[in-house]
């Protein structure tokens, strides 16, 4: 099994919702974070005091897939949430263990 | 005779004498008396209805104002700030704040007749308001008390241990704002123009007693307080300004109380305080806006209503005195020189004003202060009159360019009472009780380490 981790653009989320489900990948966990990689953040400032904000918001998708659709997920994640400019994201790829599932303890690929 | 007889006799006389018309003399009397009620129940409905709005001014007004711009951990413990207090002054002022600030008393601060509000009831006080109850006067009157030691909490927020601050509050009250507002407001007050006082000034809804008091307060506790932890090094950015818009907008709305209301009457005056606040309100806006475009390269949300503000601070003792376009110009100059004084002069002292009460407050209000010797106009107000019923000069624009001076003694006055009263009222504290919180609670947050809440438990 493989785990697909996915720090994409926020409003792109939508867009790789959308193709995931289309290949029939349904589970995944969202979580809002705020990060950046060559991507320049924004001047802000109140009442005269100047902050740099460099944290830039973004949405991270990971998902735990059978090994042998692994690629097929990156590709459909790597297409939908590409925009061609610098801030699009990256993707992150890690073995994983085991997976249980917790209503019925199903194991290995098939707790998927 | 039978009783029936006198019975037939005397109902009948009656019946006729009720609809005889009454004498010219007793439905002229009788008119009087509704006039005056008639009079008397306009002037109270607009003054019941300003002192709720100046109460609203405090909550939630400024508790939102206040609250979202401090960061998050910190926003419960600054709303806490002007909702204790809305109940601590409260108290005090019915014991007996009232009558030191509005006792006869001597020049500098009233006496104790009105002690726990003995005698203060639907009967008019004519030293102060002649067509509406005494106790309407006295409760309009304690919305500005209630506010003006909340503006301080601007400048200690974040750092300020909760128990010293309510013991501040009741000694500043004691010390710094009965006898202000009595020199500038009570009968025989040493500020008083409208009642003999020795150095008459112009103020008439609270430039020299609310805001420079607590605005010049504000610097002391801040400079005396110290710097908050990583002020400066760390990112401390209002943590919601959708907050502080509520906020300012309820200010500005009750700010009509604030002012219109000081006129004590749904009168003339109280529409041209109305429009004069509202005026120097929108120049004031945009001069700060502008200023703010032009030196940073874009307009910001926080930029207009501290503009709003200042421009509402800066009018305040001038708003019963000037007309329509000088306080537009009032307002435009306390945009800008607050802006300054909020930007490049705090920077350029370092002192951790955090919620710049001294830089709109005591600036704004010092600046007011002077303008009103400037454009105070007896063409407004006709409140001044010689032993002959004539009309006295105002300000500068009536002849009259010495006022600039009384206001400039008055706005002395009202510095030295402040920075002298406020440094022994925190040395007292910090005696006591220690007035800030220790670096692990100011770290943790204060919502938490004086309160133990949290402002916002959204996953809950």
């Amino acid at each position: 099994m493989k785990k697909i981790e996915a720090i994409i653009q926020p409003h792109k989320l939508e867009d790789v919702k959308e193709a995931l489900k289309a290949i029939g990948i349904d589970g995944m966990t969202i979580t809002e974070v705020r990060g950046h990689g060559r991507q320049k953040g924004h001047k802000e400032v109140y009442r005269g005091m100047e902050y740099q904000v460099d944290l830039l918001p973004k949405v991270k998708v990971e998902m735990v897939v059978p090994a042998a659709r692994a690629d097929e997920v990156i590709q459909t994640v790597v297409a939908s949430a590409r925009t061609g400019k610098i801030g699009d994201g990256k993707v992150f790829v890690y073995d994983v263990a085991d997976a249980i599932r917790i209503r019925n303890d199903d194991r290995g690929e098939g707790a998927l | 005779m039978p009783y029936r007889f006198w019975l037939a006799l005397v109902v009948p006389a009656l019946a006729v004498a009720q609809a005889l018309p009454p004498s010219t003399e007793t439905r002229l009397t009788n008119l009087e008396a509704a006039v005056k009620s008639a009079q008397s129940a306009g002037d109270n409905a607009w003054m019941l209805v300003s002192a709720a709005l100046v109460l609203m001014m405090t909550g939630p007004g400024l508790a939102l104002f206040y609250g979202g711009l401090v960061r998050r951990k910190n926003v419960l413990s600054t709303m806490m700030h002007s909702f204790a207090l809305m109940a601590v002054v409260s108290i005090v002022w019915a014991i007996v704040g009232y009558s030191l600030a509005f006792g006869e008393g001597n020049a500098f601060i009233g006496d104790l007749r009105y002690l726990f509000l003995n005698g203060v009831g639907a009967a008019p006080n004519a030293d102060y308001a002649a067509t509406i109850p005494q106790q309407t006067f006295m409760i309009y009157q304690l919305m500005f008390a209630v506010i003006t030691p909340a503006l301080i909490s601007g400048a200690f927020a974040e750092r300020m241990k909760f128990s010293a601050m309510l013991l501040f509050t009741v000694l500043w009250l004691l010390i710094v704002y009965f006898p202000l507002a009595h020199m500038v407001w009570g009968k025989g007050g040493l500020l008083n123009a409208f009642s003999g006082g020795k150095i008459p000034c112009f103020d008439f809804a609270g430039g020299t007693v609310v805001h420079i008091s607590s605005g010049v307060s504000a610097l002391v506790c801040a400079l005396y307080l110290g710097k908050r932890r990583g002020y400066m090094t760390e990112p401390m950015k209002p943590h919601s300004l959708v907050i502080s818009v509520i906020g300012a907008c309820l200010l500005w709305v009750g700010w009509f109380g604030f002012n219109a209301g000081s006129a004590l009457a749904a009168s003339a005056l109280a529409t041209s305080a109305f429009v004069a606040t509202h005026f120097a309100t929108a120049a004031a806006a945009l001069g700060w806006m502008f200023a703010e475009w032009i030196k940073n390269g874009k307009p910001s949300m926080l930029g207009a209503i501290s503009g709003a503000v200042a421009g509402l601070v800066a009018v305040t003792p001038a708003s019963g005195f000037v007309k329509p376009f000088p306080a537009m110009l009032i307002g435009l100059v306390a945009g800008v020189v607050c802006f300054l004084m909020v930007t490049a002069v705090k920077s350029k002292f370092g002192y951790d004003d955090t919620l710049d009460a001294f830089g709109v407050h005591g600036a704004g209000g010092t600046l007011g202060a002077l303008l009103t010797g400037v454009f105070a106009t007896n063409a407004v107000n006709d409140g001044l009159k010689d032993s002959a019923g004539k009309l006295l000069p105002l300000g500068m624009v009536d002849g009259n360019g010495g006022q600039v001076l009384n206001q400039a003694i008055g706005v002395l006055i009202s510095w030295a009472l402040a920075i002298v009263g406020t440094l022994i009222i925190l040395k007292i504290c910090d005696l006591l009780l220690g007035v800030r919180v220790s670096a692990d609670q100011e770290l943790e947050g204060l919502d938490v380490s004086m309160h133990g809440e949290e402002g916002y438990n959204l996953e809950s």
